[in-house]
């Protein structure tokens, strides 16, 4: 029987929710890592392994890994630092498992590597050379809740092409494993001045279509935006939709034209509008807008959905979800028409990722 | 040999790491390394790049707050306290 596992980083400590291959009925364990704040935790399919990258304000960025599905834990930062010492590393923000290891971003902004399932690291590359580098780690250029680099969107076929998320600054395509980068901010927007137009740009997360990898979207601070070429240029498909600011987003995985986002108040609120919660849906990359509420609270839900926040499965008809910033977890079964609270009280909701195995 | 004393939030992380132990060191710093070579990793939740001590993590040598460069010649007891914060 097939069973599928919801990985939930929160700030108290990994959540686990397990169901068996319906998705309907849900058991959650932990906390796990020792409750410390989870940024984002990913599962390796091709090990089981699960690795959880976390920050605790008194013992400093980890990355914890299991072997066995959670019931046992391991923690290293060797190698997590950046070799002159000059550099702070505060946290591990976002992890990708692809072409054998795993990439982590982190704050201050740079890309660590790990061949050997997270219990060393080594520094792949820090971006330099890139427009206004120098700046990046300017505590000035620093908003609270600073995350670096939170994201790694691996190419499905190309170990060395990955494009690099700099939070604040845009995107950097490498396709020499980190040598060398290059903008791909071409066509978004800034609401806000701009010394040099290739960076400046505030991407909150990145997406690329399983079945069709020329094909990305991306939330970004102002727009959601779709690319048909990779990422050389951007399209707005804002909209249609209530907001242009969200922080979650996922890609349909058998249809490349459909995308789900999570608008919130563009505010320092940052919360769904008026208080009724709602995921909306393309289904004709961009052109129009679903607002996917059956199931979902409607009065007084103040809920925030974070950049790692919502998640998709691989099933042939798709299930979704999505973690918020009061401890929830929402799920559906039917690609977004209808949705369960799978989880209630969980602390505040970091990340959520899914895999269903057989 | 001086008289340790570790923070609750430390043994879960190492295996057989006891709250309480004694170690040797001319210094503070001395005295992690050398519980860094029986635990590898606790060096660093304990020290950031410097190195110099995180900043929620307080160190006292017989009660007197200490860095780690503070001297432990004829001291009895090391306190390494995980500041009460966060909520």
């Amino acid at each position: 029987m097939s069973k599928a596992m919801v990985l939930v980083g929160t700030r108290k400590g990994l959540f686990i929710l397990e169901s068996d291959g319906d998705r309907r009925d849900w058991n959650v364990r932990g906390p796990y890592c020792e409750g410390w704040p989870i940024y984002h935790a990913v599962h390796d399919a091709e090990t089981g392994a699960i690795y959880a990258a976390a920050a605790s304000e008194w013992h400093g960025a980890s990355v914890w890994r299991s072997n066995d599905l959670g019931e046992t834990w391991e923690q290293s930062s060797e190698g997590l630092s950046y070799d002159d010492g000059t550099q702070k590393l505060s946290k591990v923000s976002g992890l990708t498992v692809a072409h054998g290891r795993i990439l982590a971003g982190a704050e201050n902004a740079g890309i660590f590597e790990s061949r050997d399932g997270a219990k060393t690291w080594s520094v792949l590359s820090t971006l330099e050379g890139m427009p206004g580098r120098e700046n990046w780690n300017d505590p000035a250029n620093q908003p609270p809740g600073h995350l670096g680099l939170p994201a790694v969107l691996p190419h499905p076929d190309d170990a060395s092409r990955f494009w690099a998320v700099v939070q604040g600054i845009g995107i950097f395509e490498t396709t020499d494993d980190g040598k060398s980068f290059t903008p791909r901010n071409k066509g978004l927007r800034a609401d806000w001045p701009l010394e040099d137009p290739t960076v400046g740009y505030c991407v909150h997360k990145l997406v690329m279509s399983p079945v069709d990898n020329q094909r990305l979207y991306q939330q970004n601070h102002v727009g959601m935006h779709r690319s048909d070429d990779m990422g050389n240029q951007w399209v707005e498909i804002t909209e249609g939709l209530p907001t242009e600011f969200g922080f979650a987003a996922a890609a349909h995985p058998h249809d490349r034209d459909t995308f789900y986002v999570i608008p919130l108040d563009p505010g320092h609120g940052r919360t769904m509008p008026d208080g009724k919660a709602a995921v909306w849906r393309t289904r004709d990359a961009g052109s129009t807008w679903q607002r996917l509420d059956r199931g979902l609270p409607q009065q007084d839900a103040h809920l925030g959905v974070l950049r790692e926040g919502m998640a998709i499965d691989r099933e042939d008809t798709p299930g979704l979800y999505f973690g918020t910033s009061t401890g929830q977890v929402f799920a559906s079964t039917d690609e977004g028409d209808s949705w369960d609270e799978i989880a209630s009280y969980l602390p505040a909701i970091s990340s959520v990722e899914v895999t269903v195995t057989a | 040999m001086v008289d340790l004393h570790l923070p609750g939030t430390l043994p879960p992380l190492f295996v057989d790491l006891p709250r309480r132990l004694d170690v040797e060191g001319a210094t503070v710093l001395e005295a992690i390394d050398r519980l860094e070579e029986r635990w590898p990793g606790l060096r660093d939740r304990l020290c950031e790049a410097g190195p110099s001590l995180r900043p929620h993590i307080h160190v006292y040598v017989d009660g007197e707050r200490a860095g780690l460069d503070t001297e432990l010649g004829g001291a009895r007891r090391i306190d390494v306290i995980a500041a009460i914060s966060g909520g």
